[in-house]
């Protein structure tokens, strides 16, 4: 069961950054293939963005899949936004739909299509 | 004989789902690598799954919605070890 003080952190993180990922490793050194496309992701559109790294800490690592109701990791935030996991993230990538949730969100962004 | 987590996996959808199509495919063997699964599942079992499903019950859910309905099936395999679940959910005519 996670604790609240661990809840509450992750609530501080996603609400006091605009775009959060919580993944395994870092954004220039993942540990897993699926957080590592999401930063590959983001990196490409040139997004600023708090990488929490959840091998460094259990607590949020578990704590994370309650506070989402999702149960793997990665996990994109956008403005306290639960947007979803690497399968997710891809396909609205590839739709066009990323670029325009985070222009939406007011997230600077670089727009490939007006390049 | 032992019926695969795969099997499993694939029964629950269609027991859950009004699915068109369903198919669970083990990809443990891709990410080998992985020395130590969390849930303690041994090396080598059954660890990453893709699942796709085509279902009319996904017309009008958002994606997460949709992930979130075929998660809610496995709590039971990603306490037992299942580490990973790459998600194809689409509605007919998607």
């Amino acid at each position: 069961m996670s604790n609240q003080q661990t809840l509450d952190r992750i609530k501080q993180d996603i609400e006091s950054n605009d775009v959060v990922l919580f993944m395994k490793g870092t954004p220039n050194f993942p540990q897993c293939g699926f957080s590592g496309q999401v930063a590959k992701i983001l990196g490409h559109l040139e997004v600023p963005y708090k990488g929490v790294n959840v091998l460094e800490d259990m607590e949020v690592r578990e704590g994370i899949k309650a506070f989402s109701n999702w149960p793997t990791i990665p996990q994109l935030y956008i403005k306290g936004e639960f947007i979803g996991g690497c399968d997710i993230v891809r396909e609205m990538f590839q739709s066009g739909e990323l670029v325009s949730a985070f222009k939406t969100a007011g997230v600077p962004v670089k727009d490939a299509a007006q390049a | 004989m032992t019926v695969s987590v795969r099997e499993r996996m694939e029964s629950k959808l269609r027991q859950a789902f009004h699915a068109a199509e369903v198919e669970v495919i083990d990809e443990s063997h891709k990410h080998a690598g992985h020395i130590v699964h969390e849930g303690g599942a041994p090396h080598g079992g059954e660890t990453h799954f893709r699942v796709r499903i085509v279902s009319p019950d996904f017309a009008g859910k958002s994606r997460v919605e949709r992930h979130r309905a075929v998660n809610a099936l496995f709590a039971e395999e990603f306490a037992a070890g299942v580490h990973a679940l790459a998600l194809e959910t689409r509605a007919p005519g998607e």
